[in-house]
């Protein structure tokens, strides 16, 4: 907010502006009175930590979210985009991560899709002028490829490629792509940035959110920082250094008023993961988590985390690698991890940690039937007793056990979750970010848990986007980039800056 | 917290209580259905009428109740009508052969759950959808029984085998003390093992019943097994009764066990159902085509009335459980 004057201008006027955008979710701002230009034929990157409203600032620009206050001004005339029919008016396309065209149409269908040239014959496309409108598209971008090649064939690159003729088909003047290079090759990415620099000699702005330091330098002529949903700076790439980035990007303030008791001496090697590589995208991954411990694992969404504590359950397959747990390899399907007494705490606990229809009670009990029935025979009055306990126990908010579970608040499903793998006796908890979508007062409530659970002789590897957290309550942390162990912060070093210099890509 | 002032006014609501009363208004309806026979026709009444109804309802739930299975995990076995006829006819020549009732008896329960296991195979190790597998294994049987039969009809058994299906002991049917035996062991197994806890719990999110440590790849194997053995027991009864085999028997079967499982108040989308009520199911579905057998409606009605009864408990259903969320 403080330096909008440092940055001249490139060109006298912006094309697009944004003047004092706010959004509001419940329970979270993800926008707070944020101001953003873009000035025609200029590479702007978006920069910040996972949730610092990137996305939501994105979302906003192509009209996906409404605004709750702020103002549009297109070429210095007041606008409004309610919709993701005016952005495309006002010619503004997104690249999203994930691509939006139909794998089985071919590449001229999908450039034009829903504005198909009609044939002679109601219904039917006229087929020699859509490939012709297709190919002139594809050859202003440089892309030379026969238009009707469907695009299942493509490889991710093309795909990119096809998703930029699509926009710049609907004459898109400010093209907003997210993570562009994320998945491309070396060879892949200078072809994008060749096209990039084409298109800005045609005019054509470029919102560009990235995690890469070295292409923020290469590309970027402005670069703007937000966190915490608020602009923090914007800046022109030759007047900072990596360094002074990664400052600005962190220093989150949240509310820590739980407490940790960090352990003196931490106990006996609990679990020790060797070189694991799944087909996933991890590779070669380290990891040793004591008894005692809680060990943070973080790196930006989509380094590798979530696949690593999935490999760990044995929820998806591993190449090679050994996993020790308890001092016994592991390997097989989850429920052999978990009758050895690992727990996962899935990051989507209504699709992946809970049956929602269920009752509360049915779910705290379904990992834990062989241990409370070694028989077999499934007793209801006993396994009530048991949930009825944990209900106690965890300060579940719930009428009853017989509550769908489906019906509870975000936090009171999330000690669900945990309380299950309590009653199944499990060793080492991993959670994946354990405190998303939980308000302030439960995610206290949720690390006095995760604090008293390794007290007792268990221990913790979490997975958080919110580096704050980690380093508040972690022991130590493994920082991932790209699918790989990029580093090891012992407690001392345990800071936001490292993490996020860690995590961030800088060759 | 917030939590708990939200959670304390919203009342208590148990989806096991719901299943309770949904069998509850299941009973009535076939209560009802035998008070208006009753009133309609003198002969509804009658001993040997109402034996002759649990005797028809006992072979629709025999291959409805392993189907209840297969459903409460949210999954179909359309291979169950095929699987009976397949069962019957080995288990007939095995007989013939033999002369032993016993090794037939056996030779139908594995030949039944060896069908079950290939198409838990297909549904978990190949990924193919259940419908699907098992509506190509229903192909599948089909024709290995065509090819195998080659038409002919295997018929004629000892009496002792035929006892099981046409017997009486004390005064009832032995197909009904079957039934009775069958309906507890599902019930049992259903409610009161750890397994039938990990059934529902499949059917109601197989993803976190995988994530929450449940063996999910073995306990769908094992409800295909058990539904196709059930197929195998049934096919026992049905060779018994006609006392012969027949390439055909199967294809009007598999139908009515699905009609069975719906109007008992299974869900399609898993989680939700027991097996007792698959077993009113099956009575409502019989006490239905009974009564209109002894009013003398034209069989040409019976398909349409079986589609309209189990569109309406279907549609009572989700009606019922959409209010109570």
């Amino acid at each position: 907010m403080s330096s909008a004057s440092t940055i001249e201008a490139p060109s006298p006027a912006p094309l697009l502006e944004l003047r004092g955008i706010s959004k509001e979710f419940p329970g979270v701002k993800a926008l707070d009175d944020v101001s953003f230009a873009v000035f025609p034929g200029e590479v702007h990157m978006l920069l910040g930590e996972n949730g610092a409203g990137k996305s939501s600032l994105m979302k906003v620009l192509c009209g996906a979210y409404r605004a709750d206050a702020g103002e549009f001004y297109y070429k210095g005339d007041k606008v409004a985009i309610a919709s993701t029919a005016d952005a495309q008016k006002l010619g503004i396309a997104v690249i999203f991560q994930e691509f939006s065209l139909v794998p089985h149409l071919d590449i001229a269908q999908n450039i034009f899709l829903g504005r198909e040239p009609k044939g002679r014959i109601p219904g039917t496309i006229d087929r020699r002028k859509i490939l012709a409108d297709a190919k002139r598209v594809l050859d202003t971008i440089g892309f030379d490829i026969d238009p009707s090649t469907t695009v299942d064939k493509l490889g991710v690159a093309q795909q990119q490629m096809v998703e930029i003729a699509k926009a710049i088909s609907q004459n898109a003047r400010i093209l907003v792509m997210d993570e562009p290079t994320a998945a491309l090759s070396d060879r892949e990415t200078d072809l994008l940035f060749a096209l990039i620099a084409r298109l800005k000699a045609d005019g054509v702005s470029i919102v560009y959110i990235s995690h890469r330091m070295a292409e923020v330098f290469a590309l970027g002529d402005r670069i703007t920082v937000l966190r915490d949903g608020r602009r923090i700076d914007g800046v022109r790439p030759a007047d900072v250094t990596p360094d002074q980035l990664v400052r600005m990007m962190v220093g989150r303030t949240v509310d820590m008023s739980y407490p940790r008791n960090f352990a003196d001496k931490p106990g006996e090697v609990l679990l020790s993961v060797k070189g694991l590589t799944s087909p996933t995208g991890i590779s070669d991954i380290d990891i040793e988590v004591r008894r005692g411990e809680i060990v943070g694992l973080c790196g930006l969404v989509g380094s590798g985390r979530s696949e690593v504590a999935r490999a760990i359950f044995g929820a998806d397959p591993v190449t090679s690698g050994e996993i020790v747990f308890d001092g016994k390899t592991i390997s097989g399907e989850p429920d052999v991890a978990a009758r050895r007494g690992i727990a996962l705490i899935p990051e989507s606990r209504k699709s992946e940690g809970l049956a929602l229809l269920r009752s509360v009670g049915d779910n705290l009990v379904v990992s834990a039937l062989r241990k409370l029935f070694p028989s077999g025979l499934f007793d209801q009055r006993s396994a009530q007793r048991t949930s009825d306990s944990l209900i106690r126990q965890l300060r579940i908010a719930t009428p009853s056990a017989r509550q769908a579970v489906g019906l509870l608040s975000g936090g009171n499903q999330q000690k669900v979750v945990i309380g299950k793998w309590l009653a199944a006796g499990a060793k080492l908890f991993i959670f994946d970010e354990p405190t998303r979508g939980i308000d302030i007062g439960a995610k206290s409530e949720i690390f006095a848990l995760i604090d008293r659970l390794v007290a007792e002789g268990a221990a913790a590897l979490m997975i958080s986007s919110e580096q704050v957290e980690i380093c508040h309550v972690c022991d130590r942390a493994y920082v991932m980039r790209e699918g790989r162990i990029a580093g090891h912060l012992a407690r001392a070093e345990l800071t936001e800056e490292n993490i996020v210099r860690l995590g961030m890509h800088h060759a | 917290m917030t939590d708990i002032t939200k959670e304390a006014i919203s009342p208590s609501r148990s989806f096991l209580s719901q299943d309770a009363i949904q069998v509850f208004y299941r009973l009535l309806a076939a209560l009802l259905i035998c008070a208006v026979l009753a009133v309609l026709s003198d002969s509804f009444l009658s001993l040997g009428n109402i034996l002759n109804v649990l005797r028809q309802a006992s072979l629709t739930f025999f291959i409805a109740s392993g189907l209840t299975l297969v459903v409460l995990t949210a999954g179909l076995d359309l291979s169950v009508g095929a699987n009976v006829a397949l069962s019957a006819c080995l288990a007939g020549t095995v007989i013939h052969q033999t002369g032993s009732p016993v090794l037939g008896v056996l030779t139908a329960l594995v030949a039944g759950g060896i069908v079950g296991l290939l198409n838990g195979v297909m549904v978990t190790a190949l990924r193919i959808p259940s419908f699907i597998a098992t509506y190509g294994m229903l192909w599948v049987l089909n024709g290995l029984t065509y090819w195998y039969m080659a038409g002919e009809t295997i018929h004629g058994f000892p009496a002792g085998f035929r006892q099981i299906g046409s017997g009486y002991l004390f005064g009832l049917p032995i197909p009904v003390y079957l039934l009775l035996i069958f309906l507890a062991i599902g019930t049992v197994f259903a409610q009161r093992t750890i397994w039938g806890q990990e059934i529902y719990a499949i059917g109601a999110n197989p993803v976190a019943a995988r994530l929450s440590g449940i063996p999910v790849v073995r306990r769908l194997l094992l409800v295909y097994a058990v539904s196709g053995t059930m197929a195998g027991l049934a096919s026992i009864i049905f060779l018994s009764r006609l006392n012969s085999a027949e390439a055909d028997i199967g294809e009007s079967l598999t139908l009515p066990a699905i009609a069975a499982v719906l109007i008992g108040g299974t869900s399609l989308f898993g989680g939700v159902g027991t097996v007792f009520g698959t077993f009113v199911g099956a009575l409502i579905l019989t006490l239905v085509l009974n009564g209109m057998n002894i009013l003398s409606v034209s069989a040409n009605w019976q398909p349409l009335v079986t589609g309209i009864i189990v569109i309406l408990a279907v549609w009572l259903d989700m009606k019922a459980r959409r209010r109570a969320q």
